[in-house]
């Protein structure tokens, strides 16, 4: 069993005992590689006795939990209201035109993956993106290409 | 029994209290930092530090105390920090960065404690001053962010040493539970996650069903509206108000444990209300004879996955249960059948953060803010196209004018004010011509939009609102759980219209063709998503007509 794997088993088994546990060992799990991939779904399964066919039910309807790998920088643009008055749409038009994806979708590279989100609560600094969990406020479409080279940069030194 | 005797004052509230604040006088100087999501992304972690290291190289660190608190509210001019030296003035100091902190550090706190009386703030850090007299703060009434950038909410002794859990105290030893209901129901609160039935009547109805073996005291805290972040930033300014809130609830409803449901897109306030319950649980206010009584109460967090539907209540429970989030018709009502099928009440966080308050100062003392039907305060978040966008909480009844003109400092320059949108996606817009209309439950509803949770946006004369009202319903259809038809059909075709019209290939039938959808959908519905889904087109055509009509008039755009 891998590292990750094994680690999977330790949060189906963490959870199988508690109440209302399904959403919250997904979270977990989600946690580890970014994704719910499908083995450690049927390992959910079967150590907490649910059908898989009710994990993927339940995997498939909340906007949070991701089916496939994400790029290594997952950058989200707001789009709560505040952030949609003061033109993040710009921001978001930026990123799709300088990473040459559509929302939703990762580089070729698996470097980026881009994706819209509901208000994160920030619409102080609106307009607001996030890219693995540091935040942008005020932003402008001219930013964008430094923020993708502050990200690429930070990868090159790993 | 010395042994006994020895715990139950280790424990006790009140020497907790009287420690801490005995510890906090030893100071003369406190720095708070506002540590809230806003300010924490715009850096305030490494302000902290930076403060700390300044302190301990000056040797200035048994006299000055550097606090992380919540929300301060102006978050649009974050990072913020406010310094208080005993015997000067407060200094509010905005848009910090290392640079100018180091600054106020060696041009302003250190100076300030070598001298007697006031001390100026230096020339070049006069930019950086926000004055505390503005109306911004001045306007405010706080009853439930009063701890919020105040207090460190991570450590439960500084909630006691500003009378926290006094009032559960009151509670379990001097009232017994339906006396606590009836306070409730006297002071008039209503619930403040957008519903506004009467919390004392939600209490009542769910005290009366008697528990089996168990019965749920649920805290929504799915606080998914775009453009909203009230009880987020509660939670991560205050938590301990909230848990002595539902705590109160369930020994007032006779609830066996207790349920947090946070969206997951919160995850600084998820860590806070963690470590606030474990906190209790070390204090022994969680757990069994709770302060001595027979009070046995425990509570759990669930996490949201990103649904707004779930903010509706059966969702919720659904969610909580770990299923999809999808509602069910009612009755039977949760307070008669919820959670896993046994009773149990929902009441949203802001609600709760008022409870402690109101049994502390009395109902009188809640009701005498507000209007006639709507009493207390509430909270807003401020944005949109507004000068000082922030969190904000003033009493029911409050004009809509007072509250963008005074207190948010009005329209940025330049520009007018054309309208407020409150309620988020299933609210309406009120037209500037409404300005000196009081906020209060029945008034927004007279004009066609809601109190909703809390969000209102401004919205300046260069917004379009037909797109505005096709930006709230893209985000309804894309929410809608698809079970019932209206909801899910309804709303797909009202897009589909209003992106006709915007691409200027819209017919005048189309309108009422809107209006027909809209009609279907409110009287339909299964659950509130769908039944206000249509409120944004409807409020926008009821007062924008002519530029749903302008658009008809367009020559058409090029197709995608």
């Amino acid at each position: 069993m891998s590292e990750e794997t094994s680690k999977a088993a330790e949060i189906a088994d963490k959870w199988r005992k508690k109440r209302g546990s399904l959403i919250m060992a997904l979270h977990e799990i989600q946690g580890i590689k970014g994704y719910v991939a499908w083995e450690d779904a049927a390992m959910l399964a079967e150590r907490m006795d649910i059908p898989l066919a009710r994990i993927y039910e339940v995997l498939t309807f909340y906007n949070f939990f991701k089916l496939v790998a994400p790029g290594k920088a997952v950058i989200s643009v707001c789009t709560g209201t505040a952030c949609y008055l003061k033109g993040n749409d710009k921001v978001l038009e930026k990123f799709k035109s300088e990473l040459k994806i559509k929302e939703g979708e990762s580089t070729q590279d698996g470097m980026f993956h881009l994706q819209c989100v509901r208000c994160v609560g920030c619409c102080g600094l609106a307009p607001v993106c996030v890219v693995n969990g540091k935040t942008y406020g005020r932003m402008t479409p001219e930013q964008v290409p430094e923020i993708l080279e502050e990200w690429k940069k930070a990868f090159k030194e790993d | 029994m010395a042994d006994m005797a020895e715990i139950n004052k280790r424990f006790d509230i009140h020497e907790m209290a009287s420690a801490k604040r005995a510890e906090i006088e030893k100071y003369v100087c406190n720095i708070y930092c506002c540590h809230s999501t806003g300010c924490k992304s715009s850096g305030s972690d490494d302000l902290i530090a930076l403060i700390h290291s300044i302190l301990d190289e000056k040797g200035l660190s048994e006299r000055v105390r550097v606090v992380a608190t919540g929300c301060m509210g102006l978050c649009a001019q974050g990072p913020l920090i406010r310094v208080e030296i005993k015997g000067k003035k407060d200094v509010l100091f905005k848009r910090l960065d290392l640079e100018i902190t180091k600054s106020v550090m060696e041009n302003y706190v250190v100076p300030a404690l070598e001298t007697e009386g006031d001390f100026a703030v230096a020339e070049n850090l006069q930019d950086h001053v926000l004055s505390l007299d503005l109306p911004f703060f001045t306007k405010q009434e706080k009853v439930v962010l009063k701890n919020a950038g105040h207090i460190d909410p991570e450590d439960i002794r500084e909630y006691m040493a500003h009378g926290g859990y006094l009032a559960l105290e009151k509670a379990l030893k001097t009232m017994t539970p339906s006396e606590v209901v009836e306070e409730i129901k006297k002071s008039g609160l209503r619930g403040r996650g957008g519903g506004g039935f009467s919390t004392g009547m939600k209490w009542e109805l769910a005290a009366k069903v008697p528990t089996v073996d168990e019965k749920f005291i649920i805290c929504n805290g799915d606080e998914g509206d775009p453009g909203a972040y009230m009880d987020r930033s509660i939670l991560e300014g205050d938590p301990h108000a909230v848990i002595e809130g539902m705590m109160i609830a369930a020994y007032a409803i006779g609830a066996t444990s207790g349920w947090f449901y946070v969206r997951a897109e919160y995850p600084l306030a998820v860590e806070r209300l963690q470590k606030a319950i474990q906190a209790c649980k070390k204090n022994r206010l969680l757990g069994n004879n709770i302060m001595g009584t027979d009070f046995c109460f425990n509570v759990d967090i669930r996490l949201g996955a990103g649904a707004f539907v779930c903010g509706e209540e059966t969702a919720l429970i659904h969610s909580i249960e770990g299923a999809r989030g999808t509602p069910r018709p009612r009755p039977p009502y949760p307070t008669n059948k919820g959670l896993w099928g046994k009773p149990s009440c929902v009441n949203n966080v802001e609600t709760l953060a008022n409870i402690s308050k109101i049994l502390l100062k009395g109902a009188d003392w809640f009701a005498s803010f507000g209007t006639e039907t709507s009493k207390g305060t509430k909270v807003f978040a401020l944005t949109g196209q507004v000068e000082h966008s922030g969190l904000i909480e003033v009493p029911m009844g409050t004009t809509i004018n007072e509250i963008v003109n005074e207190i948010g400092g009005g329209v940025p320059a330049g520009k007018k004010l054309k309208a407020v949108q409150t309620g988020g996606p299933s609210g309406g817009v009120i037209p500037a011509q409404y300005m000196d209309m009081p906020v209060c439950y029945e008034e927004l509803k007279k004009v066609g939009s809601i109190m909703g949770s809390g969000g209102m946006i401004v919205i300046d004369d260069s917004s379009d609102m037909v797109s505005l009202a096709k930006f709230y319903l893209d985000f309804t259809v894309d929410e809608s759980c698809g079970k019932c038809a209206p909801c899910r059909i309804g709303g797909k075709q009202m897009l589909t219209l209003l992106d006709k019209i915007n691409r200027g290939r819209g017919k005048q039938k189309d309108l009422d063709l809107l209006r027909q959808i809209a009609f279907a959908m409110q009287k339909a519905s299964l659950c509130g998503l769908g039944q206000t889904a249509p409120n944004p087109v409807l409020s926008t055509l009821r007062f924008y007509e002519n530029e749903y009509t302008q658009k008809l008039l367009d020559a058409p755009k090029e197709d995608k």
